[in-house]
């Protein structure tokens, strides 16, 4: 087989099998519940029988197993269980939150992917001038910043003080697309700062690796033009590491929602979670953290995976 | 090589560059002067530091980051390069004055196929259309006899062997016909038999088109069949400087024939066998592995008192790991290891302490064998320690005693760190932790090969010191045969993990001998100018295949 | 001494910056019983009263002193955040030492342990383990710190995995020395720059995550004063052009800046980095 092929399948295989064990340890973090969840549902009055019969009822007095892979199978055909604070069923809860989750996260990697690429080339081209000097301060500090400072930095000059954007990302069923993008901007904006300057670090510090290079050496002194060399020679070997650091980026993207979402008030899956937590409504949150673990575990399997492919070491073996 | 006609092709005067550390910026050449004619081959020759590849790169206007030229100048056929129009520099780059560099496999780009990057050059500066670019490249790679030139261009760097990618990288050097080619050190990272063909090839081409080169190397043996002038360079200033033949026949500077003396070393008392005595160690039919791989194949010699026995190979021949397996830290899959006939556990972990003391090791980097954190007192001071029992003042009064013995003065060193002594001093501290043991056999693994000529020298006189007085046993590892003509009593040659041929010195050296110890014996330089040419005329006599030992 | 001072007079304006910014952190968070004018939880006056006159910096949404709580948030955010961080190199740095000096099927085992907990996102396992086990100040420094461990880990790891290559660690086996010996006098010293600029950065990362659980309100409960917290509980006065929610997240955002100069010029002098 093409060990390019192999070691694709390999970590594909790899991922299920780290898919499969965070299940089982959301699942088991639930088991560990001091008491049960029967208990935790009636309150501490209720009468003993109440409980045995409701545990009953909920299958709890099946062994683990059984019930973990009861709850695996029903998750796998989309049933997600029920939520004990409002008995709504959780994967109507997620449904809309989930992809206006995505749709939050998507639009801040549109704005700061692109951006960050293109400051993290041009610095490490103009590596130590003044320009990459003030993008290091600067995006060092935003890297420091907590993210609900950003948010209310924004709300304050762009909300409040200029009026631009609503302070509460107020989105339904019927919001239009354009409004939604509109509604959506000023969240998308606090992600976009804290994102953009990672990913923007990792990038220069990915092609100033790379310039080091002795072929890049070489090519000067075959009187390669610059263009040539950035464009024939580093770029191919940078491959690698940017999508590496794109992906990467896009996993912290999907969690670092949640702080963002509350501030913003925004209908996502973010904020569905932290109510939950204080609520202590535990199926939402084993669902919730499901969602979040899978989603990131795809992405980072995704980077893995393209950078893979991109080696062209793997891509022509010996 | 022919005599150079008079033409001035490269004209370099009072040459300043300075390097940035620490904040500053230091002089580290000073003032070089330097005429290359049309065709001819001039050898830059020095020891670390002395700014041969600055000056090298230099010749082609160019600095590394971090370097920058602060005076002088630089004339290619009259015209300026220190500061000169960087397109004018970039279009001279490649085409007029190409580059080849020490280490190939980093220098080739691991994304693009061969003949890509060798066509680049003339393609990129419109000397030649595609399709006769690549037709020269596949020409060029017949010429520099690369095994199957019409394909091997398309194939990936990492794809390629070491020795095959240094002559490609002169091949793609030769595609615009420069009248300078720059060799930075092309043959330093390969081994001896391969050597011998990339300096074969290097030589070829440059005869045939007339090249005039600057051919940089540590290796005066080297240098002597390439060049036909030879610049001697110490901390950025020129020694001496004179045609090769009476740079080699005479040389006038005193560190110049310090140089020269270096090979010149010989043990002092050779050892004499006795037929009762009893082996310091003995390894019997030793195979090892590294997990399924074997790499060690039925493994016998032995190691008596005051001998030295030499493990010769190439690298990956299994020398080193045959020390692992007589420390124990790779546990022999079959055979065993006697220490003064008695038998030795295989793991380091399970011998007493008494017989680990009587077994030292000196490592090839003194750098990574001396904790940067620890001082010298604590380095030389935890063996006493340990195995002896020292402490107090009997024990500091015994650190000075072994400071004095490998000739470093007490007072000045015993508090200081590894990192505040020269190559040559830290090796000096592993040789006395070694002897603090109060050991019977040191196992010497390329002690000598990251150390400086002089400085090497400096150690083995130690060594052999050490030797006589304390009547130590050791086993020498290395691939430098100079080193082992120098030392050894006994000779063991290994290759792919198997001893190919073991006895006393003499016999070793002495024909005939297995086919394999002959190419290893044949291709180590000698300070003959003619005597890469007399050994190429001698195989192809004896029809020799040129891609003997290439194989990987 | 000398050599410090002489390192200290080479460091750039932003790690002088850092340096003392952290200093009068400490400074405040250490005298804050002294500097505050009021107690803690002490009520003063009315809710959200404006700045100047008693209260320099106003009061919060319960009639407490603006000021003197963030003083206190000073000694208990901060505190809280070095404590964690160190339970978690303890911890991680412990167990990364051991696997890379061991090897075999120990480190093989902890690696794996380490990649799947590292395979979910640290706020979500935070905040999974939070509900099963109670948002209290305990629970959550113990959680942060094990989750936070498992990067600790990682980079121990590899630091020493660097370390224990080197021949003078080969020699100390070779001498015979125990295991304990090589961690603690080959190894550890060796490791100890780069772990110390982790340090910087893992506090800094824990600083942040408890800074937004308790903005979330499940991190450092009432009425303890704490800046995540002191945001969230007068956020309202953000829509009313008021900026004093933003100061205690501004000297959390300060006091992340400042080490993460002070960690970014160690990092630089230590790589050797000349550019």
């Amino acid at each position: 087989m093409h060990p390019i092929l192999k070691m694709t399948l390999q970590r594909l295989g790899l991922g299920l099998v780290t898919l499969f064990v965070v299940s089982v340890i959301i699942f088991a973090a639930v088991e560990m519940l001091p008491g049960d969840l029967a208990q935790e549902i009636l309150g501490q009055s209720a009468t003993p029988e109440t409980v045995a019969a409701f545990r009953r009822q909920l299958g709890l007095d099946l062994p683990w197993y059984t019930r973990y892979f009861d709850w695996l199978g029903n998750i796998l055909t989309g049933d997600l269980g029920r939520s004990l604070a409002s008995n709504r069923e959780i994967s109507e809860l997620i449904g809309t939150r989930l992809s206006n989750t995505l749709f939050l996260a998507g639009l801040a990697a549109v704005i700061s992917v692109p951006l960050a690429l293109t400051l993290g080339i041009l610095a490490a081209l103009y590596r130590n001038s003044i320009f990459d000097r003030m993008v290091n301060v600067f995006t060092l500090s935003a890297i420091s910043f907590p993210e609900f400072f950003v948010a209310y930095i924004l709300i304050l000059f762009l909300s409040v003080n200029a009026g631009w954007f609503p302070s509460i990302s107020n989105i339904g069923a019927d919001t239009g697309f354009f409004d939604q993008v509109y509604r959506t901007l000023l969240p998308a904006l606090t992600l976009t700062a804290v994102v953009t300057a990672h990913m923007m670090r990792m990038t220069r510090a990915a092609i100033i690796n790379l310039l080091a290079s002795p072929y890049i050496e070489m090519a000067r002194l075959k009187g390669i033009p610059a263009r040539r060399i950035i464009v024939h020679h580093a770029v191919p070997n940078a491959l690698a590491p940017i999508i590496n650091v794109v992906a990467l980026n896009l996993a912290y993207l999907v969690v670092g929602v949640v702080v963002v979402e509350v501030v913003f008030v925004y209908p996502g899956l973010g904020q569905l979670l932290v109510d939950s937590v204080a609520k202590r409504d535990i199926t939402v949150v084993q669902a919730c953290s499901l969602v979040f673990a899978a989603t990131y575990i795809l992405l980072n399997l995704t980077a893995d995976v393209l950078s893979i492919v991109s080696n062209p070491r793997l891509l022509h073996p010996r | 090589m022919s005599q150079s006609n008079q033409e001035v092709l490269l004209e370099v005067k009072g040459l300043r560059i300075e390097g940035r550390s620490d904040d500053q910026w230091n002089e580290i050449v000073h003032g070089i002067d330097l005429t290359l004619h049309k065709g001819e081959v001039l050898g830059l020759i020095g020891e670390s530091g002395a700014g041969k590849s600055t000056i090298g790169l230099a010749a082609m206007g160019f600095t590394r980051d971090g370097c920058r030229i602060s005076g002088g100048s630089v004339k290619y056929e009259g015209e300026e390069l220190v500061n000169g129009d960087p397109d004018a520099l970039r279009k001279l780059r490649g085409s007029s004055i190409a580059y080849v560099a020490q280490s190939a496999a980093a220098s080739f780009n691991p994304a693009h196929k061969l003949i890509e990057q060798t066509i680049e050059t003339p393609l990129q500066h419109n000397v030649m259309s595609r399709s006769d670019a690549e037709r020269d490249a596949v020409a060029l790679y017949t010429r520099i006899r690369l095994p199957n030139p019409d394909e091997i261009g398309f194939r990936y760097p990492h794809q390629v062997s070491g020795g095959q990618l240094q002559r490609a990288m002169t091949a793609m050097a030769m595609t615009c016909r420069p009248n300078l080619i720059v060799f930075d050190e092309p043959t330093t990272a390969l081994d001896v038999t391969t050597q011998i063909e990339v300096l074969a090839a290097i030589r070829d081409a440059v005869e045939q088109f007339n090249t005039a080169a600057i051919y940089i190397t540590h290796d005066l043996a080297v240098v002597a069949q390439m060049a036909d002038r030879i610049m001697v360079l110490r901390y950025g200033n020129l020694v001496e400087e004179s045609d090769t033949r009476t740079m080699l026949g005479a040389p006038r500077e005193d560190y110049t024939k310090s140089l020269w003396a270096v090979r010149s070393f010989q043990k002092a008392e050779p050892f004499v066998h006795k037929e009762e005595m009893t082996p310091i160690i003995e390894i019997k039919n030793v195979d090892a592995a590294y997990g399924d791989v074997p790499v060690l194949f039925d493994v016998s010699f032995k190691v008596f008192e005051k001998q030295t026995v030499a493990v010769v190979g190439e690298s990956g021949s299994g020398k080193s790991t045959t020390a692992r397996c007589i420390t124990g830290l790779l546990p022999p899959s079959k055979g065993e290891v006697f220490y003064r006939g008695e038998k030795l556990a295989a793991a380091t972990k399970s011998r007493p302490r008494d017989q680990l003391r009587h077994m030292q090791m000196i490592y090839q980097m003194p750098d990574t064998a001396l904790n940067p954190k620890s001082r010298i007192r604590d380095i030389i001071g935890r063996p006493l320690t340990f195995y002896l029992g020292m402490t107090g003042a009997k024990k500091t009064e015994r650190i000075r005693a072994l400071l004095d013995e490998i000739e470093l003065e007490p007072d000045q060193f015993i508090d200081r760190l590894p990192s505040e002594l020269s190559g040559g001093q830290k090796q000096r501290i592993c040789i006395a932790r070694a002897m603090a043991a109060e050991p019977s056999l040191i196992i010497c693994d390329e002690v000598t090969s990251a150390l400086d000529q002089l400085v090497a020298e400096g150690i083995l006189r130690l060594l052999d010191r050490l030797q006589r007085e304390f009547g130590l046993a050791y086993m020498f590892i290395t691939h430098d045969l100079a080193t082992v003509r120098a030392i050894a009593d006994e000779v063991v040659v290994m290759k792919q993990g198997k001893v190919v041929e073991s006895g006393e010195k003499n016999s070793i050296f002495q024909p005939p001998h297995d086919p394999y110890t002959d190419l290893l014996l044949s291709s180590v330089p000698e300070m003959d100018p003619d005597w890469l040419t007399q050994l190429l005329a001698d195989r192809a006599a004896k029809g020799m295949a040129f891609e003997q030992s290439s194989g990987n | 001494m000398l050599n410090i001072w002489k390192e200290l007079k080479k460091a750039p304006m932003t790690a002088w910056f850092g340096m003392i910014v952290i200093a009068i952190y400490i400074f405040v968070s250490i005298f804050a019983g002294v500097l505050a004018p009021f107690g803690e939880t002490e009520v003063v006056g009315y809710e959200y009263e404006p700045w100047g006159g008693d209260y320099l910096l106003g009061t919060d949404n319960l009639g407490r002193d603006m000021f003197s709580r963030l003083l206190y948030g000073a000694q208990n955010t901060v505190a809280i955040a070095i404590v964690t961080t160190f339970l978690a190199f303890f911890l991680g740095g412990f167990l990364g030492l051991l696997a890379a000096s061991l090897g075999g099927f120990l480190d093989q085992f902890l690696s794996r342990v380490m990649d799947v907990l590292m395979a979910i996102p640290q706020l979500i396992f935070a905040l999974l383990l939070l509900t099963i086990f109670g948002t209290n100040l305990i629970n959550m420094v113990l959680v942060i710190a094990v989750l936070d461990s498992t990067r600790v880990f990682r980079l121990a790891r590899a630091v020493a995995m660097n370390i224990v290559v080197m021949d003078y660690v080969e020699v100390a086996k070779l001498r015979g020395e125990g295991l304990w010996y090589q961690i603690r006098h080959e190894v550890l010293p060796n490791a100890m720059a780069p772990l110390v600029a982790e340090f910087g950065l893992r506090f800094c990362f824990v600083f942040l995550f408890i800074a937004a659980l308790s903005f979330l309100g499940l991190g450092i409960q009432p009425p303890t004063a704490d800046w995540g917290s002191m945001v969230r509980d007068n956020a309202t006065l953000i829509t009313f052009g008021d900026i004093t929610p933003l100061l205690p997240a501004a000297a959390i955002a300060l006091l992340t800046v400042a080490v993460n100069f002070v960690v970014d010029w160690m990092l630089h002098r230590s790589s050797g980095l000349k550019e």
